[in-house]
């Protein structure tokens, strides 16, 4: 998975949003041990300190654990991730009613396409 | 050791009746990557090199790790000047030479591997050398010190971009964590992603100096475009040139 960095938007919510991806889709297991801050930082191409931030940002979260010798490993919770992965997939859903309404769709009609699109 | 790395106080260079830095009042910290930003002409170099001592301040102070600019500080910084002072009939095996004897935190096994990862002959004469292998050479030398203050004038001018972003993940995975590096630049959006903090200079004052998410989060835009509107060339007198 590369990381992909756009030029509006704070890098550091980029990247702590693209590991928050990395860990829902089970890229980062529950429970693994993530990779230190350097060596993503080396990753992404960007400074350490910014991404230093983005992984503080998933422990406020509860994504992931600081461990005093292990470093900084993926929480054991499934729930919590669950709960994330759950609240990511209605943002989804809630994006794509906002393109088909700019499209013209009402969301009846957009609901409609998406059934459609099953059946093929 | 201080706090604060860098410290300016009312800090103004003039040269002769014209004025290249004017009242600049900076703070620095530790561990970080700072981009001095800036159009041709708005102090940046001056800065640098008042920072490295090779200019003394018309007025003003200047404190570098708690220490006026002299022997301590010249120790614990290592500069890259925006030319190249090197004699061209040397090596790099020659230079390395030549630094390890000036400079205690000078690692030359560590500007071996940077070659080598560079792909650079460092038998090779400096003569011998394009303008973008020189610029790298120059680099391996100044990144392969263990200094507290790495000054990078210009590093990435003159190289591809290819090697850009190459010689970028250099200075990101080369530079001491303590240690703080200055890098001036035009060329905003290639470095923006490595840094923490930039400054914006514009005729010798400081009239930015924040983060870079900071920047990004209150403007919604890239550091790169925030320059190009806050610089934007206007003609004089509606002039057309």
């Amino acid at each position: 998975m590369e990381w992909k960095l756009s030029d509006d938007r704070p890098i550091y919510l980029q990247l702590y949003e693209q590991l928050t991806r990395r860990i829902v889709s089970g890229i980062y297991p529950p429970g693994s041990k993530l990779p230190p801050v350097r060596e993503l930082a080396a990753e992404a191409g960007v400074n350490p300190n910014t991404m230093q931030r983005a992984l503080q940002q998933l422990e406020s979260d509860g994504l992931a654990v600081a461990n005093r010798t292990a470093g900084r490993v993926v929480t054991d919770d499934i729930a919590a991730i669950e709960a994330i992965r759950y609240r990511m997939a209605r943002e989804i859903i809630a994006a794509f009613y906002a393109a088909a309404a700019e499209l013209g769709y009402t969301r009846q009609e957009a609901a409609a396409l998406v059934k459609e699109e099953e059946s093929l | 050791m201080s706090d604060l790395l860098i410290q300016c106080t009312a800090l103004t260079k003039a040269y002769g009746s014209k004025l290249a830095l004017r009242d600049v009042n900076l703070s620095i910290g530790r561990g970080r990557i700072i981009g001095l930003l800036g159009p041709n002409g708005s102090g940046k170099t001056t800065l640098i090199k008042l920072l490295c001592g090779l200019l003394q301040p018309t007025r003003g102070t200047l404190l570098i790790d708690g220490q006026g600019v002299g022997v301590h500080s010249k120790s614990i910084i290592s500069y890259l000047p925006d030319k190249m002072y090197f004699a061209d009939w040397m090596k790099a095996t020659d230079l390395f030479d030549l630094f390890a004897d000036f400079y205690q935190d000078f690692d030359r096994t560590k500007a071996m591997e940077m070659c080598a990862s560079l792909g650079v002959n460092p038998t090779d004469r400096i003569k011998s050398m394009s303008k973008g292998t020189k610029e790298k050479v120059q680099l391996v030398m100044v990144m392969s010190r263990k200094a507290q203050l790495y000054l990078l004038d210009e590093p990435i001018a003159g190289v591809d971009p290819a090697a850009r972003d190459f010689i970028l993940s250099t200075i990101l995975t080369n530079y001491n964590e303590e240690g703080t590096v200055l890098i001036s630049t035009h060329l905003i959006s290639d470095i923006e992603k490595v840094l923490d903090e930039v400054i914006f200079l514009k005729e010798g004052q400081v009239m930015l100096h924040n983060s870079v998410d900071n920047i990004r989060e209150s403007e919604g835009k890239s550091v790169d475009a925030l320059f190009r509107e806050v610089f934007r060339t206007i003609p004089i007198e509606g002039g057309n040139y």
